[in-house]
């Protein structure tokens, strides 16, 4: 058992058992997003849902609009058209309420290098409220779990891009989120390290019942059984099941699948008038 | 057990919630402080350099007449020490602009704007934070100056406190509402030619306004309109125990402008949107 595997294997909270909203609210609800850069349309009618204790890939290309659509997501930029909830929570009316399920991991960095791991954690916590001694016990326990007890009072700066990137995954977790977001979690990593992190989301997953979203340019980092969202140019192209998505999509694999529905945009573009 | 439970459904955030999120907020800013001493030590030299060799050197040039909060001729190294404080807040405020920018572009700042906390608050107490670092560093300076034989009373280093915070929050908000519309940390060499310098120079920092009128009426009405000027006056009359009214009330006016502004700028509705993901993303 990795570090990162035996990090789902105990926890603080009493709650143990997977969950699924009892409301049949989706976990994250995208309707007709749209988003422009000036001139420049980031996003296209952008419409797609994350069930509770799911496991859905947003996969495109880089330029694709991920991170545009995870800016807006998590806030961080305004909505100009269409709506995004998360458990029913509208993030533009209510983004306390949302802002409280979420958890996220971003493409860059976000850890304070010249922080201790503990007081990075620590300080993630008083953002979301939790009190001191709370928060040092949740530390104290996320740390052993992710096999970085040792290292608490360690500089972040010390340790390898695996070891951060185990960290921020343990810290978007500290206040106890049910949708977990993760924006090309693993770009920058070895093999094995991003086998562990891709393993431990998935246990997230699957035994404490919160919905990832995991956005990657990474056709290895997809299973055939997941969800899925092709995102491209700022369109989704296709989504739902991979296996369906191939079947749609006329095509062997996911990797023939995107090209081919890639491809079937740049012939609508080149004939077009 | 598990690490994660059903995150929790309520509305709004009680008063320890947002206590602990201040807390925390200056607690980071104290460590990053602590973490770096030479930005504590450049602090402090930066006007002490001014107080030992400039003021030095300007004794016998300009003499200073006898002018509120003053009751007696004054040395010149006693007339530029509250104009030296402000300077400490000056540049603590532009340099939490210079880190929040830093934040932005390494993603830091990403951290505090999706906390929850409503994010006029959540700047809020970021710009509490600056202010009770600037607040360590001015009374470091103090300590410094009364061996030079800069004695205000006693009761000055209580009385200036409030005037130090409010004039901590004004040039902190002005650097917060900087910080946002600057893109890149490469333009942020603009706000010391641009901001810091005209701020600093066209003000009664460094001589008193009645000189200037004399050389200059046009640069005494831009020094009359300069919010510096009146963050300096604030601390030099609650340095001698009195309250200079004009300027606490321009202070005050223009720490709640420049706050709004730095808000409406960090409003996702309206600010950051428009530049686009960090380098790199899209």
């Amino acid at each position: 058992m990795t570090a990162i595997d035996a990090m789902t294997s105990g926890g603080v909270g009493p709650d143990t058992s997977p969950r699924q909203d009892p409301g049949g609210v989706p976990a994250l609800s995208i309707q007709g997003v749209s988003h422009s850069y000036g001139p420049r349309r980031a996003l296209i009618d952008v419409s797609f849902a994350v069930a509770p204790a799911s496991f859905t890939a947003l996969l495109g290309l880089n330029g694709a609009g991920k991170s545009t659509l995870f800016s807006l997501i998590t806030r961080l930029f305004g909505i100009q058209s269409g709506r995004i909830g998360i458990f029913g929570h509208d993030i533009s009316r209510a983004p306390s309420e949302a802002l409280r399920l979420l958890g996220v991991v971003f493409q860059p960095r976000t850890l304070d290098l010249d922080l201790s791991l503990k007081q990075n954690l620590l300080y993630h916590a008083a953002l979301h409220g939790i009190s001191r001694r709370e928060a040092s016990l949740r530390s104290q326990e996320v740390l052993a779990r992710i096999g970085l007890a040792d290292r608490a009072a360690s500089k972040v700066r010390d340790l390898s891009g695996g070891q951060m990137r185990r960290l921020e995954i343990a810290r978007a977790l500290l206040h106890r989120p049910r949708l977990l977001l993760l924006d090309e979690a693993t770009v920058g990593l070895d093999v094995k390290a991003r086998a562990d992190i891709l393993n431990h989301v998935r246990q997230l997953v699957a035994e404490q019942g919160i919905g990832v979203l995991w956005a990657t340019h990474l056709f290895d980092e997809i299973n055939s059984s997941d969800e899925l969202v092709v995102l491209h140019q700022g369109k989704v192209l296709a989504q739902g099941v991979v296996a369906r998505v191939i079947a749609d999509a006329g095509a062997q694999d996911i990797n023939a699948a995107f090209a081919r529905l890639t491809a079937a945009v740049a012939d609508n573009r080149s004939a077009a008038p | 057990m598990s690490v994660t439970t059903a995150g929790d459904q309520r509305s709004g955030f009680s008063l320890g919630e947002y206590v602990t999120c201040l807390n925390g907020i200056v607690w980071r800013e104290a460590l990053r402080f602590l973490h770096q001493r030479e930005r504590f030590v450049s602090a402090l030299v930066r006007p002490l350099v001014w107080l030992f060799i400039f003021a030095a050197g300007f004794r016998q040039v300009l003499g200073i007449s006898i002018i509120p909060p003053y009751e007696t001729y004054i040395l010149y190294e006693v007339y530029i020490a509250p104009g030296l404080m402000a300077m400490i807040q000056l540049f603590n405020g532009m340099q939490s602009s210079l880190s929040m920018v830093y934040d932005r572009e390494m993603g830091n700042m990403r951290t505090l704007l999706v906390s929850p906390l409503p994010r006029w608050y959540l700047l809020s107490c970021k710009l509490l934070a600056g202010t009770a670092v600037s607040l360590l560093q001015v009374y470091a300076f103090l300590l410094i100056a009364w061996f030079w034989d800069i004695t205000p009373p006693p009761i000055g280093y209580l009385a200036v406190l409030p005037a130090l915070i409010l004039s901590g929050l004004m040039l902190g908000a002005l650097g917060m509402l900087i910080s946002s519309g600057i893109k890149q940390l490469e333009n942020f060499a603009g706000v010391m030619n641009f901001v810091i310098f005209p701020m600093f120079f066209a003000s009664s920092a460094l001589y008193p306004l009645w000189r200037v009128q004399e050389g200059s009426p046009m640069l005494y009405y831009v020094c009359q309109f300069n919010p510096f000027t009146h963050a300096v006056e604030l601390i030099r009359f609650a340095l001698y125990g009195q309250i200079n009214w004009v300027s606490l009330a321009v202070v005050a006016g223009c720490t709640a402008i420049f706050m709004i502004g730095a808000i409406l700028a960090y409003d996702p509705s309206r600010g950051l949107s428009r530049r686009g993901p960090a380098g790199g993303e899209t």
